[in-house]
């Protein structure tokens, strides 16, 4: 399938894609399927379609019981209420079952920039993470959506694949095979690693190309795959650096950063610095490069971070 | 109408049951034995009588399907599955320990039979009708059969999912509110007030029995009533005695989720004893006359 540049949109259309293979796909959604895309699903596949309305809680319990008849569930709705709202649900009745259900966490982030604190998740990853059996999936481009969706079909257990809302640039290698828990580098360098998933990985390259200009030699890592993180491919990815910066567009407490200090926990490493939302809620802009730039989530913030690591003067 | 014999035998099961749940107690072990007991012959009724199950393969895609939103209740729920074979006997002595396979709410990993994880109150409507609804998107006859109490009705999901039921037409669902009146801390009512049950399920779009939930004769003519409803889901709302056999248990929220003492146990001993003596006399005049 060829890759829309729109993330979500792309979702749908691989949803699409995939339910056309295998019968058992269905898809739930609470009245965001214009947003989230499944409203392609929607118009392809009527009678494997669900409209549950509001109500996100009986979406996820009844998506769990979909499952236990032996269809394969997507459900839909933004990051915020699909992982905040329906959180009880979604772990008595689908993970501690394991149940192959696939969570669709929609305009993630800061993506739905306009809406303001209410409907941006700063702490969604960090809510899935801690559930037993869950594996928490952030891909960084349309192409890797594409390539994860697949991979959706035979992985055991439930997912949570958080989906943003715009246009992102296409980083990863359209010939290169992909599976979950694949560590992606995007760019070798000695001094320093940036490791990454969404968003923040683009921002990562930026930093990258600005430490560059400094002398300081930077790898790129996209960690897309946050639960459960490939602990010995991310050791691995580390060695030899003098600093590690991690970024996401997340609360620092509990997201990625957290993923990769525990991998990294009982072994010696660099210097680790975390790029993300400082623990606080979010707001309304104007649009998704501003609120990215107002929260420090930005190509030069993690180039200073990385810098006031190695202790080199960032002027 | 049920034969006699049909009747007599589901209220021998249902006796039955209440003993394995004096097992699964024991004594000096906490077991929500209240809601369990109030559903006995529901129970019983619905794998011994109305539920298409096999017990030879509780996971033929074929059968129907039994599960409890009120997650507390699923000692009646082992106690069938013990007659039924499905679990091993000696599992009920082993009841909510370190040892068995029956835990203190529905376990599949860990407990053959079980359809559902719930526990978590108000969420096993929802599961239950994703079920009915892969059911019915294969072409399946099978029902979806769930357990609801009438404390758990102030859960706002069950009404999240009472709407989504109706407004799918799903008819392959029959909704049970074991309606005992008491739940964890006292009566319900006391608790929070949520009158005129049966209009509400109705006002949702329910086709709605009203029955009494130990009578196995009504039981079995409104199992048999939701199932020929169509074009809408069907509720039976059952008035129940929470820790019916019991009698120091029945209406009595202590024994939501109670301990036997040795002289507790002993005395339900007794009285079960003796409610198989009423009733195999009473079913042998039933036979004479």
């Amino acid at each position: 399938m060829k890759p829309h540049p729109n993330m979500r949109e792309t979702y749908g259309l691989t949803l699409v894609e995939l339910a056309r293979e295998n019968r058992d796909i269905v898809a739930l959604e609470a009245d965001l399927g214009k947003s989230t895309r499944s409203v392609l699903f929607q118009e392809a596949f009527p009678d494997r379609y669900f409209q549950m309305g509001i109500a996100e809680q009986n979406m996820a319990a009844t998506a769990a019981g979909l499952a236990l008849v032996g269809k394969i569930p997507f459900i839909h709705s933004f990051a915020v209420f699909v992982a905040g709202r329906a959180f009880d649900q979604l772990r008595t009745t689908i993970c501690i079952p394991s149940l192959k259900v696939r969570i669709c966490g929609s305009s993630c982030g800061f993506s739905d920039f306009g809406d303001g604190k209410t409907h941006q998740s700063v702490e969604d990853v960090a809510i899935m993470r801690s559930l037993p059996n869950m594996s928490v999936l952030s891909p960084m481009d349309s192409i890797e959506t594409i390539k994860m969706m697949e991979c959706l079909i035979d992985w055991p257990g439930p997912v949570y694949i958080r989906i943003n809302r715009s246009d992102l640039p296409f980083l990863f290698p359209a010939d290169e095979p992909y599976h979950i828990g694949k560590i992606t580098k995007l760019r070798d360098g000695s001094d320093v690693a940036l490791l990454a998933a969404g968003v923040m990985v683009s921002r990562s390259l930026e930093a990258a190309g600005i430490l560059a200009e400094k002398g300081i030699s930077a790898r790129v890592l996209n960690l897309s795959t946050i639960k459960p993180m490939n602990r010995g491919g991310l050791i691995e990815a580390v060695i030899g650096v003098r600093a590690i910066v991690v970024s996401e567009e997340h609360n620092i407490v509990g997201g990625l950063g957290g993923a990769v200090l525990e991998a990294l926990r009982a072994v010696p490493h660099a210097p680790v610095e975390l790029v993300g939302i400082k623990d606080c809620f979010g707001m309304s802009a104007t649009n998704y490069d501003e609120i990215l730039a107002r929260f420090g989530l930005t190509g030069p913030a993690i180039a200073g971070a990385a810098m006031d690591l190695l202790r080199v003067s960032r002027h | 109408m049920a034969d006699t014999a049909t009747i007599q035998k589901l209220e021998r099961l249902a006796l039955q049951l209440r003993f394995d749940l004096l097992e699964m107690m024991g004594v000096g072990k906490a077991g929500h034995l209240g809601g369990s007991s109030s559903m006995a012959e529901i129970v019983a009724c619905l794998y011994f009588h109305a539920m298409r199950y096999n017990p030879a393969n509780p996971k033929d895609p074929q059968r129907d399907r039994f599960l409890l939103s009120k997650g507390h209740c699923v000692l009646i729920q082992y106690a069938a599955l013990v007659e039924l074979g499905v679990i091993p006997r000696e599992e009920l002595k082993k009841a909510k320990t370190l040892d068995g396979c029956l835990q203190g709410h529905p376990d599949m990993d860990r407990t053959p039979g079980i359809e559902a994880v719930t526990g978590s109150l108000g969420m096993g409507l929802s599961v239950a009708l994703g079920m009915a609804l892969g059911l019915r998107l294969d072409g399946r006859p099978n029902r979806v059969y769930v357990g609801m109490g009438d404390g758990e009705l102030s859960e706002g999901q069950i009404w999240e999912a009472a709407i989504a039921a109706a407004s799918y037409k799903v008819d392959n669902i029959t909704g049970i509110v074991d309606f005992n009146h008491v739940q964890a801390t006292g009566p319900t009512k006391e608790i929070l007030h949520n009158p005129d049950i049966a209009k509400k399920w109705n006002a949702f779009g329910w086709e709605v029995l009203e029955i009494d939930g130990h009578n196995i004769g009504q039981i079995l003519n409104a199992l048999e009533k939701a199932k020929k409803v169509t074009g809408r889901p069907a509720v039976i709302i059952a008035e129940t005695v929470k820790g019916k056999g019991f009698s120091f248990a029945e209406n009595n929220a202590a024994f939501h989720n109670g301990i036997f003492t040795e002289d507790l146990y002993r005395q339900a001993l007794s009285e079960l004893r003796a409610q198989r003596t009423a009733l195999e006399s009473r079913h042998a005049q039933e036979v004479r006359s």
